[in-house]
């Protein structure tokens, strides 16, 4: 499709928007509708649809696998991570009240910003993975020459 | 008729129209794209019944990331289904018996606008509708905003008959999205497991599926 150049305009108008909402969506979670997951799912989709028309390989030289297993596993680790801190407070697991002690009402947006923002990075990770692995080799261009990139000790 | 009622109906219809429509077509690239058209019309119907978290998401991830990704998997599978026109009977019958065991279930359900319906007559709801915005860059003193948080704990206690306990009663709401005050406040470790779910997934198709295409004995830990 990366021969298509109403293709090429479309995707490289909307990406940046659809970039841009995600973020607000992101960080307006508690304000409005929306939240993590829903901001992880719309970013993924701007780097998808950028792949869909110029080529996974294209995709994954501008977000690589690595990357991607990495924020798979980090947004994890920042939702768990926010609850071992609030145990270490000496508050419940999950007790929002430990980010701002003698403030629980204060404290509870921080709680839930952290915690979103947990939940979308991971949504965002496993979403390019999905891409990536229902895509990978379908395209002969696409095969990245082995022994270069840094995702070949993966899985090989 | 109420507008409101003539649009749930047209939407509905035209929901309809579409599934049908996603189900009968034979090329997968039009089927895919009235899925995703099925998601957004679901999307509008949502959002006439306040229900704006839900549609937010129908949106997103209905009518935007999956059908990116079907639209990624046509690129395996061709254009054209293969016709297959046979009725299965036994598979008919047992979707009809859930189907009508769903709508026996909506009998017990208040009805539509019922001011009545738990959801509204719960003393948490109460706690709900005055609320205020937190994070906010307005200038104010550390000081007042304990003071205002306060006072709105002790007047919603006495609200609602119960004792305060200081941190005890930050569930009351001090967020104005009431969806995402449940989601990752009174149900955090829900939430928490949800995303270990997604996260499992992303796993499972790495360890099933990289590096193996083409090649089933290559690689990877089975």
């Amino acid at each position: 499709m990366k021969d298509n150049p109403i293709m090429r305009l479309a995707v490289r108008w909307n990406i940046p928007f659809m970039a841009i909402f995600a973020l607000y969506t992101q960080t307006h979670g508690e304000l409005g509708p929306g939240g993590g997951f829903q901001s992880g799912v719309i970013m993924a989709a701007a780097f998808i649809l950028y792949g869909l028309v110029f080529g996974g390989a294209e995709m994954r030289r501008v977000v690589p696998r690595w990357f991607t297993d990495l924020l798979g596993a980090l947004g994890v680790l920042i939702y768990a991570g926010a609850g071992v801190y609030t145990m270490a407070m000496g508050y419940e697991f999950l007790d929002y009240a430990a980010l701002m002690p003698g403030n629980p009402g204060g404290a509870e947006p921080w709680g839930m910003t952290i915690v979103e923002y947990g939940v979308g990075i991971t949504v965002f990770g496993v979403m390019m993975t999905i891409f990536n692995e229902i895509t990978e080799g379908t395209n002969p261009e696409d095969n990245e020459p082995t022994g270069e990139s840094a995702d070949t000790e993966y899985g090989n | 008729m109420s507008p409101t009622i003539l649009l749930d109906v047209v939407l509905l219809a035209l929901v309809i129209i579409a599934g049908i429509a996603a189900i009968e077509v034979r090329n997968l690239f039009a089927a895919v794209m009235l899925a995703s058209v099925y998601s957004l019309l679901m999307a509008c119907f949502w959002t006439t019944m306040d229900a704006v978290d839900v549609a937010y998401t129908e949106a997103a991830v209905g009518a935007g990331i999956s059908t990116i990704l079907l639209i990624g998997a046509l690129v395996l599978t061709g254009e054209t289904e293969i016709v297959r026109r046979a009725v299965h009977w036994p598979a008919l019958g047992a979707c009809l018996l859930v189907g009508a065991l769903l709508v026996y279930g909506t009998l017990d359900m208040p009805k539509f606008g019922d001011a009545n319906a738990p959801a509204h007559v719960h003393p948490v709801y109460a706690g709900y509708t005055q609320q205020d915005v937190r994070k906010d860059p307005s200038g104010k003193s550390h000081g007042d905003i304990v003071a205002t948080e306060n006072a709105d704990a002790q007047s919603r206690a006495e609200a609602h008959g119960e004792t305060t306990s200081g941190r005890g009663d930050y569930f009351h709401g001090h967020v104005p999205n009431q969806v995402t005050s449940v989601i990752v406040t009174y149900r955090a470790l829900d939430t928490l497991f949800e995303t270990a779910v997604i996260f499992t997934a992303g796993m499972g198709l790495i360890v099933l599926l990289r590096g193996r295409r083409g090649n089933p004995l290559k690689g990877g830990l089975l």
